[in-house]
């Protein structure tokens, strides 16, 4: 399974990256495959600002709807429009190309409770 | 759980195993999107041993499948097939099925898996005629072939002329070195193909055949979940979403399976006539989406000015057109071809536009 050392996760099986002081969010590679074909993506919360846990988007699989949750506080600052008419690309590339969301850190202690790489390994397995 | 004869394959093949109608089967294999457009453009082999199987056999047998369908069996001849239905006896739909006549006196009836033992369990409450009956559910293995390329792929492995077997009809011979294995020119895709039926103790043999013959042609196992895009891309009703026990097979669209004709005296004969003369108040259309996003099953449907007209029955994301199709039951006045209509997705009224079936040629 494809996990990476250096992100950040959730329970929900999202993926946190910390950049120049924003956070940007996209599910795993074990969460694209237990969805299977991604159909569609939606993101209509830009320049919103959400709780942490709230939903922030929609992500449809073939034969499933699933809400995506803000794994914490903050402006939605983009979303990857690529993703409006490509959204396999998140089963193709879900740590790079496939990223959902930018968002703003409100609170850094928020990204320190985050699951670690290990924490995450243990999750899935 | 209940498995079919080619479970132990599916798993083999990478499948991704669900339970269906009590059965354990492959909802996917590759993915979806990929063995969609693999049956459409090449060729797919699916695993519906599930299905159920009936025959009706004897001096009885006209009558009693003449009475407990809505189609009209008098117009089948050995070697023939019918889609029908059985009408439940309160204007709803106890299933759908295929009928074949297999012989004088004799025919199957092929049954959704979901609903074997309530069918069965109608049909002895209905028999007074008497007629002889055989749930052969759980001996009979049945595999579909669907796809442009499956003629080339199965004529390696028989002597019958397949391209004569036209649709609707099926021939039983020897395939893949197996005996009496009916092969019959049906199928639930719209892509063209054959459904194979044999006992149970052959089927492993003949899937294993058909596969190693269909590689060059490259064949790939499909699932559930695209027997299910497929279907839908055709517009053909699924039991249990576009038809049930509340729906009649007038409201259904269904009106070309239920045959008022003379001496076709069937369960609820009268009552859907009256329906067919007198007109309906909602009949299950086609749309599709012209904005983003996907209609699902249990989505409601509104006219321009926010009044409820329907409910999603069916829908998905087309692989091949790539955008929202669906079905519903929509009240009369809105069911005209090019009507817009609003389906309503977590809180949003989106555009669609009721369409003509196929949504796919």
């Amino acid at each position: 399974m494809n996990i990476h050392k250096n992100l950040k996760y959730t329970n929900d099986h999202e993926w946190v990256s910390v950049e120049n002081g924003n956070a940007i969010i996209g599910i795993t590679d074990f969460a694209q495959k237990e969805l299977g074909d991604i159909v569609f993506v939606e993101v209509e919360t830009e320049e919103e600002t959400l709780e942490k846990g709230e939903a922030f988007g929609t992500i449809e699989a073939v034969k499933t709807v699933s809400d995506l949750f803000m794994p914490i506080s903050g402006e939605v600052l983009e979303f990857n429009s690529e993703l409006e008419d490509n959204p396999d690309i998140i089963n193709k590339d879900p740590y790079n190309k496939g990223w959902i969301i930018k968002v703003a850190i409100e609170n850094k202690n928020e990204i320190d409770e985050l699951l670690s790489y290990e924490e995450y390994s243990k999750l899935i397995n | 759980m209940k498995t079919t004869a080619f479970t132990h394959l599916h798993k083999q093949l990478g499948g991704k195993m669900v339970e269906f109608a009590g059965f354990e089967m492959p909802v996917q294999y590759s993915g979806i999107n990929d063995e969609h457009i693999n049956v459409r453009k090449n060729v797919g082999i699916f695993d519906v041993a599930h299905m159920g199987e009936i025959w009706v056999k004897g001096k009885k047998a006209f009558d009693f499948v003449q009475k407990v369908t809505s189609n009209d069996i008098a117009k089948l001849s050995p070697g023939k097939i019918q889609y029908s239905c059985f009408p439940n006896g309160k204007g709803g739909i106890i299933d759908d099925l295929l009928v074949y006549q297999y012989e004088e006196q004799k025919y199957l009836l092929v049954v959704n898996a979901s609903n074997i033992e309530k069918d069965w369990n109608w049909l002895l409450s209905q028999n007074t005629e008497k007629a002889e009956l055989e749930n052969a559910s759980d001996k009979i293995a049945q595999i579909a072939v669907q796809g442009p390329e499956t003629t080339k792929v199965l004529q390696n492995l028989t002597d019958i002329n397949l391209s004569e077997i036209k649709y609707y009809t099926f021939v039983t011979g020897k395939f893949a070195g197996v005996d009496n294995v009916i092969i019959s020119a049906t199928g639930y895709t719209g892509a063209g193909g054959f459904e194979i039926y044999a006992y149970n103790s052959d089927a492993e043999k003949i899937w294993t055949k058909i596969m190693k013959a269909g590689k060059k042609y490259g064949i790939k196992p499909a699932g559930l979940a695209a027997r299910d895009t497929l279907r839908l891309e055709m517009g053909f009703c699924l039991y249990g979403n576009d038809i049930d026990d509340t729906t009649s097979p007038i409201e259904a669209g269904l009106g070309w399976i239920t045959k008022f004709t003379e001496g076709n005296n069937f369960i609820d004969r009268d009552y859907l006539q009256k329906q067919k003369k007198e007109g309906v108040k909602k009949r299950l259309r086609a749309f599709e989406m012209i904005e983003g996003g996907i209609p699902r099953k249990g989505y409601d449907l509104y006219d321009s000015e926010e009044n409820l007209i329907g409910k999603v029955t069916s829908g998905t994301m087309s692989p091949m057109l790539k955008k929202g199709i669906g079905m519903g039951y929509i009240n009369k006045e809105q069911t005209k071809i090019g009507n817009e209509i609003f389906v309503k997705i977590r809180k949003k009224m989106k555009i669609a536009k009721i369409v003509k079936l196929p949504f796919y040629k």
